[in-house]
């Protein structure tokens, strides 16, 4: 009777780690395919914020304008249709709550359903006008008054583009170009400083510390890994970016090579506990056959502990680095998120991380910012899958090595 | 044989099992019209306004006992997002809500009423030791949208200008651009700063930043810059100034809710507009609303 209950206890004990398991991946799995799901939809949204459109006078030749044209004309810094290839007129732009300022509320009618014929009116006055109007209270398109057509978002216009101008009117600019080389300029150099201060500190720590020492040491630096990442901002922030300033002669502290210092402080203590334990976790019996075949301490280090815990380092090194790629507000507050292709390692970046945790809450559910900022967290997953994998497959290839 | 089908049908069994749990998630966007909560208010949106919520709301619970609001930030644009999905009670605004906005809500069912709760006005800050004091809105527009770089095409040092913005949510990004700005886009990689303090940290930190803040958030470690829209007369930013209308960067804050609220919705309302909440406004640095 007591083995059938305890039979049974160990295979519901089964059974639930089983179940455990299986959702687990079943939710990790799901949270991928949600986020490529929603981002993949911006291929086919319309360029021009949606629900409005651009109207000009049929005589107007220009057909076809590109986004960043668009926004040219409309920053005043294209005044004239020749620009395109039409005729030499100065643009006269008009958006939409203009119609406010020039007619009361009683001339628009109730409900506003004056306003499409007193719209029709001033885009036959104008012939160089190009006006942004919603679509709802814009007149219908016939002689005299011409939509421009409504292209998507293009592959181009997304992964090529070198401005990222989520929130401006008509149409908004989603180029990934400036965040992608400002993420990858801040964790390379990030990892760069973190991985060989980290293995280098994670070996002294095993090998060469005393006990004492190391009694010490490890705590701390395990406590270090639990500070929330906004202290390490604002530590940034105070500290680090007023020194970067003037040990560097720059005019402004807030740049890449400040990012890369702070996430390199944070990753710092992830990469060292993990490649500690897993260093320490190699069997005396090991150690000791080497120093007995005539290896010196630091030959058996090279050749046998760290062979011997490749696995363990590596995870190390992927976490360290998932930290330094992934990491948000520490990021978002010390190098200075201005969205510009970075020409030196102290310009300041904007990273994907900083983007998504500053603009998500204000974009709408669905809409095209929506699914850019998506699209944008599909980047930096694959960003992470690759070099996860690439990690992997050098430690593979260094245990071959090893044994 | 045997066991293999046991294994494969038990691991079938409990993918089953756990797709049956995220399978049923809960949708809350189909859920249109449900308040948060009948017993408590919610207050969403612009960091500027959030001082003037949390201090009237913490004055209205101690009046009120039983009665709970519940305070958050993360900029105007969150605030408006969140009442139009539904997610809270009064969305607090910085800057007025755009014509997609009300169309959007409108679409969805709900209209909107718009309080006006205090005046706020925004002061433009530099580095204590910057010898430019002055500057009119055309200076202005020109050095946050690119076009002058440096601090001496201004009568100051030779010092490369650094402007410095709130992110793209925040309604003071965009009640800045509106008004100093006349609707153009700010240069393209300026440094954006995901809070008021932040900005004021940097500006006191580099000698020539220049950036824009609530007149609420304006301490000494950064000095204010007089500013005028019609080239002759420069006005420093302080409340009597605001009040008087005769500094020009002064924008209303707005509390936006659902037109048919509940009557203790209604109740906060009115006791912001009240004397005493107004008071509360004044003490900590807004003008009211009279």
């Amino acid at each position: 009777m007591k083995k059938h209950l305890k039979k049974f206890l160990e295979r519901l004990v089964e059974g639930i780690l089983t179940l455990s398991g299986a959702v687990t991946s079943i939710t990790i799995l799901l949270i991928v395919i949600f986020l490529f799901k929603e981002g993949v939809g911006l291929f086919n949204s319309p360029s021009i914020e949606k629900g409005y459109g651009l109207y000009t006078h049929s005589d107007n030749q220009i057909d076809d304008l590109e986004v960043s044209e668009i926004k040219d004309i409309f920053d005043l810094n294209i005044s004239n249709w020749k620009a395109f290839g039409g005729k030499d007129e100065e643009i006269y732009l008009f958006r939409f709550n203009e119609i406010f300022k020039l007619y009361t509320d009683a001339e628009l009618g109730e409900n506003y359903t004056l306003i499409p014929e007193k719209l029709e009116e001033i885009i036959l006055e104008n012939p160089n006008i190009i006006a942004y109007l919603p679509i709802r209270y814009a007149p219908e398109e016939k002689a005299g008054i011409k939509m421009l057509p409504e292209k998507n978002i293009t592959l181009t216009d997304f992964f090529g583009g070198e401005e990222w101008i989520p929130t401006t009117t008509p149409a908004p600019l989603f180029g990934v170009i400036p965040l992608v080389t400002g993420t990858l300029l801040v964790s390379f150099f990030a990892i760069l400083i973190a991985l060989p201060l980290g293995l280098g500190v994670a070996i002294y720590l095993s090998e060469l510390a005393n006990d004492k020492t190391r009694k010490i040491m490890k705590p701390t630096i395990e406590l270090l890994a639990g500070i929330p990442s906004v202290v390490y901002g604002f530590f940034g922030l105070v500290v680090l970016v007023p020194i970067v300033q003037n040990a560097f002669n720059l005019s402004v502290g807030e740049t890449a090579f400040t990012g890369s210092l702070v996430l390199a402080i944070m990753a710092l203590p992830t990469i060292i506990t993990v490649a500690e334990d897993s260093m320490r976790s190699t069997p005396r019996a090991m150690r000791e056959a080497s120093l007995a075949l005539g290896a010196t301490h630091w030959q058996t280090i090279y050749k046998v502990v760290i062979p011997y815990s490749a696995s363990g380092i590596s995870a190390a090194v992927v976490l360290g680095i998932g930290r330094a790629i992934g990491e948000t507000m520490a990021v978002l507050m010390v190098t200075g998120n201005a969205a510009l292709i970075p020409t030196s390692l102290f310009d300041p970046v904007r990273t994907i991380p900083a983007t998504i945790a500053a603009e998500l809450g204000e974009a709408p559910v669905g809409g095209t910012h929506y699914q850019a900022l998506f699209l944008l967290g599909c980047i930096l997953f694959i960003l992470t899958l690759i070099i996860s994998l690439v990690v992997e497959l050098i430690s593979k290839k260094q245990v071959n090595n090893g044994l | 044989m045997k066991n293999r089908i046991l294994s494969y049908s038990k691991l079938i069994g409990f993918l089953i099992i756990g797709m049956s749990f995220t399978g049923c998630s809960p949708s809350s966007e189909e859920e249109a019209g449900a308040t948060p909560s009948s017993t408590s208010i919610t207050i969403k949106g612009s960091d500027t306004t959030l001082p003037i919520s949390q201090k009237v709301a913490e004055q209205y619970m101690k009046d009120n006992s039983g009665e709970t609001i519940i305070v958050t930030g993360g900029g105007s644009g969150v605030g408006i997002s969140s009442l139009m999905s539904g997610t809270t009670d009064i969305a607090q605004s910085s800057r007025k809500i755009k014509f997609d906005e009300v169309e959007k809500i409108r679409d969805s069912g709900k209209s909107i009423e718009e309080v006006v709760v205090a005046y706020d006005a925004m002061a433009v800050v530099v580095h204590p030791d910057n010898a430019v004091n002055e500057l009119t809105r055309e200076q202005l527009e020109g050095i946050f949208t690119g076009k002058i770089q440096n601090w001496n095409e201004l009568g100051g040092e030779d010092l490369k200008i650094i402007p410095y913005s709130r992110e793209t949510s925040s309604g003071t990004y965009e009640f800045f651009k509106e008004s100093v700005l006349l609707d153009r886009n700010y240069v393209n990689g300026i440094m954006s700063m995901p809070a008021t303090g932040a900005i004021i940290q940097s500006v006191n930190q580099t000698k020539g930043a220049i950036g824009y803040v609530g007149l609420a958030y304006l301490n000494k470690d950064v000095k204010a810059i007089h500013v005028s829209y019609d080239g002759e007369n420069f006005v420093e930013p302080t409340i009597e100034n605001a009040k008087n209308n005769t500094y020009p960067i002064v924008r209303p804050l707005y509390f936006y809710h659902e037109k048919d609220t509940n009557e203790k919705l209604d109740q906060f309302i009115q006791y912001t507009l009240s004397p005493a909440g107004q008071k509360l406004i004044e003490e900590i640095g807004f003008i009211t609303v009279n």
